[in-house]
């Protein structure tokens, strides 16, 4: 381990490894506040019109939704498997699954450009000449793109910083015992978590 | 402080060129500094920037209400003024000024710790904070708000003229640097603590600090993602709060408030800190019942969260939630009062002595106390039908942010002023300006609350006549108070030149920021410092103060 | 801070081998949930629907995330923000839930078409 590693105010590396990863800890229950602000909305919204929430609902693509399901956990796998591999300095490893990740994280988004060139086409987006006749109907859709174009931000950044740290590790101007991509790596599966909860949410809500 | 940290030879001044101001010279090495001293300095040049810029918009308001009349102000341009203060005093003023000036400054060396623990994190947050600021000035320039600075809807969405878009934008910006500063600190305060500083050794500000980026960190992003909601909704016409399509206004207040009331918590919690160090240090006594101060201070962190439907009894809420946050609210007001009680008998059998940053805190806690017991009227449902939204409301909050964590900061700022400068500011003139800050506190707000409870709604440029005289009170007590914020600008940077040099510890304080030199050098403590004991070492534990042989006390002015 | 008591796994097959299995569950999560989406549970649907998102999130946070190791302090940061994610529910629920009928949303419907302009300048 580079001396350098260790940064000013921290006399241990391993404590200054502990600060990234609680820090981080520190800003995901930030992010889960951000988050469970919209869904407190989406809940309350939901409650007072169940019906036309749940006939919106059954308006989005659920092929595309779970699709994206399938794929975000698997690149939640190869995510740990490559912070697994940085620490365990293996360098292979890690550069091919941290490739993966970015190659499934793009696909996501690919998917998910499809899925709201759809939506769009079948008037899907609220205002007027909206596909659907129930009011309520426009707020589900209100969250609806709030929600998936707000997790595809978080996508986006996630997929800057993977891609970062790959190049880096490339070069080899990261040492692979850096604590930043277990942080990375724990950003991607906070990531992951959401849209486990957005998935059952927004695409299997009345689909009995 | 210990025997061993006293016995350690402590400069009074660093060697040349060690000082953290003179570590570095030119303008890049105060715009990328990584230094938490330097940046905090950074905060503060900008913090007094938008202070001014807020205040202004707060003369202009005092002038108009001079006369029944409209004379300086239309009505839209006053809805305009007063939401550009709102904006402004809340969220480039108040929220990050006693965190990020005292907090980013005090927060390491207290704990004994070289810097905070992400360092170039509080470069960035600056910078997050300069752009959100330079947004907000973007929204006056091109023609202000009009919706108040709580954006409600469907005004802020569908109906006001002004640039919703950019106020909105410029808040959520603003947010990311009070996270990334939140996130900061609590790291420090667990991970960066020196040898021997428990968690019950740390001093009440930290424990303050603490406790308002834990609060920073969970309302925030609340606050970030209702501001996304609004922006949304206005921008691209999606419908979220639109009555029109289903959607209830009355959410955007419950999200709003969940934000907005604990921030008033991140306001005063600071304010909580600062003010038991001066109590502390200038009655030479313990602070009465630390532990019950900590407990105080997390106990309002957490309900805080509770309470904000009392911002909204008359909205439309439910009578069930309206008694439901009624009740937590009087609740709330339980640690309030403890913290209060304690600060008074820390008092008790005290050598207090009269200094400016003393009397600070003192009125601190006199205007507190009015400004808590009014919120209980407040929490109170039927009060609150008859006074909401009227001058009893602006008082009554005006007292806490205002009376309360403007007071704590002129004095904190004056009791840690020779740590951060190495000068001595001159006492005389300070106890002056704290005296007047007080009074003309007092005169410019202590007739809303009469003029609140006799109907004078706020919000409105014109008035019937029968209020003026009270509306004459509070517009020549603002003048007062105004020179009592720019008589301290004025002999602080008088300081900076004439003022006498400060030695280590100029006030024969406790706490690990005294045990280094005025200024302290860049890496803070020349030793790493140990901690033995607990806080507030002013006098042997579980006795009594010394009796009274001290040696008078010496104002500054006159110091040998 | 995670895994700094473990022993690091060595070989990139013993790395694979313990996750692929937590994949694996939350595939087979992912399909069981669509399948009961389709199966007419009445308000069950939803119920099920979240715990078994809850179980993939738990798997992620506890396996992935490696909150399973025993550090309070991080198991403590990961969670408390789930019990003000509680208050904000519950009490925005004690409102809308027991709300009278004039003031709920939807009492104005349909006063007006949703096309009708608002009037609000729509500049940045």
């Amino acid at each position: 381990m580079p001396a350098t590693a260790l940064r000013k105010p921290w006399r241990s590396l391993r404590r200054q490894r502990e600060a990234a990863g609680f820090g981080l800890w520190v800003f995901l229950g930030s992010e889960v506040m951000f988050f469970a602000c919209a869904l407190t909305g989406y809940a309350v919204y939901r409650t007072l019109w169940n019906a036309d929430f749940l006939a919106a609902a059954r308006e989005t693509n659920v092929v595309y939704g779970t699709l994206n399901t399938a794929i975000l956990l698997t690149s939640s796998l190869t995510m740990a498997v490559a912070a697994e591999g940085a620490r365990a300095g293996l360098r292979r490893l890690t550069l091919a699954c941290l490739a993966a990740t970015i190659a499934f994280g793009l696909a996501f988004l690919v998917v998910k450009g499809f899925e709201y060139r759809e939506d769009i086409e079948r008037h899907l987006l609220p205002g007027p000449g909206f596909a659907l006749p129930a009011p309520a109907a426009q707020i589900f859709f209100a969250f609806y793109w709030l929600l998936t174009g707000v997790h595809a931000l978080h996508m986006t950044i996630g997929l800057g910083v993977t891609a970062t740290l790959l190049w880096q590790a490339w070069r080899r101007s990261r040492p692979l015992r850096s604590p930043a991509f277990e942080v990375a790596g724990l950003y991607w599966h906070f990531v992951d978590i959401v849209w486990i909860f957005l998935y059952p949410l927004l695409y299997l809500a009345g689909r009995a | 402080m210990s025997e061993a940290l006293v016995q350690r030879d402590i400069p009074d001044a660093p060697a040349p060129g060690e000082s953290y101001l003179t570590a570095g010279t030119g303008l890049a090495s105060w715009l990328l500094t990584t230094d938490h001293k330097r940046i905090a300095l950074l905060y503060m040049a900008a913090i007094t920037f938008f202070f001014f810029l807020g205040g202004a918009g707060a003369v202009a308001m005092r002038i108009e209400l001079f006369t029944p009349q409209a004379d300086l102000l239309s009505d839209d341009a006053y809805n305009r003024a007063f939401t550009f203060h709102g904006v402004l005093m809340v969220w480039f003023f108040l929220l990050p000024s006693i965190p990020n000036i005292l907090g980013n400054f005090l927060l390491p060396l207290m704990i004994g710790a070289q810097d905070l623990a992400f360092p170039r994190l509080n470069l960035l947050s600056w910078y997050i904070f300069i752009t959100a600021g330079g947004l907000a000035i973007y929204t006056l320039l091109a023609g202000g708000v009009d919706t108040g600075w709580t954006f409600y809807t469907p005004l802020s969405t569908a109906f006001a003229n002004g640039h919703v878009l950019a106020a909105a934008a410029a808040v959520f910006i603003a947010g990311f640097s009070t996270i990334a500063t939140a996130v900061n600190f609590i790291a420090t305060v667990h991970l960066l603590r020196a040898p021997g500083m428990t968690w019950f050794r740390l001093p009440l500000f930290v424990w303050a600090i603490y406790a308002t980026s834990i609060v920073m960190v969970l309302a925030t992003p609340v606050l970030a993602m209702v501001l996304l909601l609004i922006f949304a909704e206005r921008a691209f016409g999606i419908p979220i709060f639109d009555p029109l399509r289903g959607g209830d206004p009355i959410l955007f207040q419950h999200l709003f408030w969940f934000y907005s009331h604990p921030a008033v918590y991140i306001m005063v919690l600071p304010s909580f800190g600062v003010i038991s160090e001066l109590i502390a240090c200038y009655a030479r006594r313990r602070v009465f019942g630390y532990s019950f101060m900590v407990y105080a201070i997390l106990w309002i962190a957490l309900v805080g969260f509770l309470v904000w439907g009392h911002h909204m009894f008359v909205s439309g809420q439910s009578m069930l939630a309206n008694l439901a946050f009624s009740f937590l609210s009087f609740v709330v007001a339980v640690p309030s009062a403890i913290k209060v009680f304690n600060w008074t008998a820390t008092l008790y059998r005290g050598q207090i002595i009269f200094d400016a940053p003393m009397i600070y805190a003192l009125g601190f806690v006199g205007l507190f106390t009015i400004g808590g017991l009014t919120g209980l009227f407040l929490a109170s449902i039927p009060v609150d039908v008859h006074v909401t939204d009227t001058y009893f409301v602006v008082a009554h909050f005006h007292y806490i942010m205002v009376g309360g964590a403007v007071s704590a900061l002129y004095g904190g700022l004056a009791f840690w002023w020779p740590k951060i400068t190495g000068r001595l500011y001159p006492e005389g003139w300070a106890r002056f300006a704290a005296v007047m800050m007080f009074f003309g506190f007092s005169f410019t707000f202590f007739p809303m609350f009469v003029m609140g409870f006799l109907g004078m709604p706020r919000r409105y440029h014109v008035y019937v006549p029968e209020f003026q005289v009270w509306h004459v009170l509070a517009s020549s007590g603002a003048v007062v108070l105004a020179a009592a914020y720019l008589l301290p600008m004025g002999y602080f940077a008088w300081s900076l030149v004439w003022g006498k040099r400060a030695t280590a510890n100029p006030w024969e304080a406790t706490g690990l920021e005294w045990q280094t030199a005025s200024p302290p050098p860049a890496e803070n403590f020349a030793t790493p410092p140990v901690v033995t004991q607990a806080p507030y070492d002013y006098h042997p534990e579980h006795s009594g103060p010394p009796a009274i042989e001290r040696a008078a006390q010496r104002p500054q002015g006159h110091q040998p | 801070m995670s895994g700094l008591g473990e022993a690091a796994p060595t070989g990139a097959a013993a790395i694979w081998r313990g996750r692929l299995a937590v994949w694996a569950a939350l595939l087979a999560l992912l399909g069981a949930t669509l399948a009961l989406a389709y199966v007419p549970l009445g308000r069950f649907g939803l119920v099920v629907a979240l715990g078994i998102a809850a179980a993939k999130a738990l798997l992620v946070v506890l396996l992935f995330m490696h909150l399973r190791k025993p550090d309070p302090l991080l198991r403590l940061t990961a969670f408390a923000s789930l019990v003000f994610v509680a208050f904000l529910l519950t009490l925005t629920f004690a409102d809308v839930l027991t709300r009278a009928a004039p003031t709920q949303p939807g009492t104005v419907l349909p006063r007006s078409g949703p096309d009708l302009p608002a009037t609000g300048q729509r500049a940045f």
